[in-house]
């Protein structure tokens, strides 16, 4: 007798244990393909990296000298030095967005779909593996933090890095969740691309969020990022002697501490990547 | 009870896939022993990609079902997705990466241990005969090659069935009969099964037996030479001096199935060579040539659906 396949597809017959390490040998995987392809293409790498340099060298520059001479307090360049390594995350996060789309539309992404691994595992690895590129990427501009007027202090660059990681993996799954809503490359490249510039100007990382006028400083408040750019900053403050730390988001007078910020900013993504992972699992 | 089917390679019955309102399977009825090569022929749009697409469990059956290596495809797609190789329509290969660095990615994809993914990946590329290139990035490879390598990757973890949806498409005839060669040797040596799509009727030639697609629907299917038998008569293509007399000619006197067509006149009969003494000695508008041809997967492809494989 025949049936209909209609019905819900019974239950695997692989045991338990050999199907998570299955997964977790794919996930690998997928991590590592990210991370050959970041080494294979060093061209790609270094001009990734060279906006933020740009914007941090001679935008920095321009106007430290400006505001020195304005207010005479602190020096600028180590004012935006958390925003230039957040530009350094933001561009390949953003990047691993554009790759998810643009496999998907030219059928790349099948290849892999076809293993026998879930979908859900393929969409994980492959953020997570844009996280580690990411990462390195952003710890690279971390080379930079004596022109800052950073010290290079292992423990303060450590802590920087992991922080860059987590941002770099909200920013990844954030991005990873509008590549899978949007399924036209062209919709995301300019949704995106009209996102971030706002998200990014709007986190602090330029300018003080204090004394912007109440309806800038609410949107700065409800932009992850913005507690991204506190946390780095908080982090740059204590470990760089005589740092002092300016003014970030409050919450009805109260400065969310560190902890709290990096427990957001690891919420948001968790919370991001697991919609995509659910959204991303139905089959065709 | 399930769909399980262990003696065949493929298996369907009723298999149907709709989009919306269009349908693009209707209820197939399809049968594959293992280790054969089995054709998809069909032209654009026929549903031969939909058909490997659910064959493959990449895409869900809207009714009917299919075993695959003895396996329902809508139960257990993992144990499925174990036991084939696909390779797909449009270039998957990473062009970042070298062709070693795909095939390991793959393999790990499948679980393979690295000693294992080391040892087949040389093999299958001395196989498809990419031994030289492996460490040179996909990018740099031409089309053919591309194509062999993911030949290579589809077998990787040496797969019981191997789908190639139109594995030869854009290939110049020198790196078409390459893949081809790869492909017999596969299903000599090691069992696997075939199973390809194709619109080129050349291709379908090689098959052990081939299926017509239309529509969604499949109108024949049979070894090439029982297909081509099926229709039975051979075609003498005669060019006259006058093709709609020499035509009336044929019926009236030899009551055979003339025609005239834009390549002169088509008569369709059994054993034609036998009938081409006689037509020239008895036809007085003057026969400037004769040819006699045994039917084509074309004329096979016509017959069924009313229109010319290359027309469609």
């Amino acid at each position: 007798m025949l049936e209909s396949t209609a019905e819900r597809p019974g239950r695997l017959t692989t045991r338990p244990a050999g199907r998570r390490a299955a997964e977790l040998a794919a996930l690998l995987a997928l991590c590592r393909r990210e991370m050959t392809r970041l080494v294979a293409s060093p061209v790609q790498t270094g001009l990734t990296l060279l906006n933020p340099l740009l914007y941090f060298v001679v935008l920095g520059t321009g106007l430290s000298g400006m505001l020195g001479s304005a207010s005479g307090t602190g020096d600028y360049l180590t004012y935006v030095y958390p925003g230039i390594l957040l530009m350094a995350v933001q561009m390949p996060a953003l990047n691993a967005g554009m790759s998810i789309v643009r496999d998907r539309e030219t059928g790349l992404l099948r290849a892999v779909l076809v293993a026998p691994v879930r979908r859900a595992t393929v969409l994980v690895g492959k953020c997570l593996g844009s996280t580690a590129t990411a990462t390195a990427q952003g710890g690279l501009l971390l080379s930079f933090a004596g022109v800052a007027g950073l010290p290079y202090d292992p423990l303060l660059l450590l802590a920087l890095l992991g922080e860059l990681a987590l941002v770099a993996f909200t920013l990844t799954a954030f991005v990873t969740l509008a590549a899978v809503c949007i399924t036209r490359i062209e919709t995301f490249q300019s949704a995106l691309g009209v996102a971030m510039l706002p998200l990014f100007f709007l986190s602090g990382a330029m300018f003080s969020v204090a004394g912007l006028p109440w309806w800038l400083a609410a949107l700065t408040h409800l932009n992850p990022l913005t507690y991204a750019v506190d946390a780095l900053r908080q982090t740059v403050a204590w470990g760089t002697p005589g740092g002092a730390l300016p003014p970030g988001p409050d919450w009805g007078g109260w400065a969310p501490p560190l902890g709290v910020e990096l427990m957001v900013m690891c919420a948001l993504g968790l919370a991001a990547l697991a919609l995509a992972a659910r959204r991303f699992s139905r089959a065709e | 009870m399930s769909g399980d089917r262990p003696d065949a390679a493929i298996h369907t019955r009723g298999l149907r896939r709709v989009y919306g309102d269009a349908v693009a399977v209707h209820g197939l009825d399809l049968t594959v022993a293992e280790g054969e090569s089995f054709g998809f022929l069909g032209p654009n749009g026929a549903g031969k990609s939909t058909t490997i697409g659910m064959l493959s469990t990449l895409l869900r059956p809207s009714a009917g079902q299919a075993a695959v290596a003895g396996i329902d495809v809508a139960r257990r797609p993992d144990e499925v997705r174990r036991r084939i190789g696909v390779v797909f329509q449009d270039p998957t290969a990473d062009r970042e990466l070298t062709g070693w660095q795909n095939l390991s990615f793959h393999a790990r994809l499948y679980g393979m241990s690295r000693r294992d993914v080391h040892a087949q990946a040389r093999v299958l590329l001395e196989m498809v005969g990419l031994a030289d290139r492996g460490d040179a990035p996909v990018g740099t490879y031409s089309g053919g090659m591309r194509r062999r390598l993911e030949v290579a990757r589809a077998l990787m973890h040496r797969p019981r069935v191997l789908f190639l949806d139109e594995p030869t498409t854009g290939l110049d005839p020198q790196s078409r009969a390459q893949v081809w060669q790869k492909l017999h040797e596969l299903g000599r040596q090691d069992g696997v099964t075939v199973f390809l799509t194709t619109h080129y009727l050349e291709e379908a030639e090689h098959c052990d037996r081939i299926a017509v697609m239309d529509h969604g629907r499949l109108v024949a299917q049979g070894t090439p030479h029982e297909l081509k038998s099926a229709i039975g008569a051979d075609v003498v293509r005669l060019r006259t001096g006058d093709d709609r007399e020499a035509a009336k000619a044929i019926r009236e006197r030899f009551g055979l199935d003339a025609e005239v067509g834009p390549d002169g006149v088509r008569v369709r009969t059994a054993d034609g060579a036998r009938w081409v003494p006689r037509l020239c000695a008895q036809l007085t508008s003057g026969v400037t040539s004769v040819t006699v041809t045994r039917p084509s997967l074309d004329d096979v492809f016509l017959h069924h659906t009313g229109r010319s494989m290359r027309d469609s």
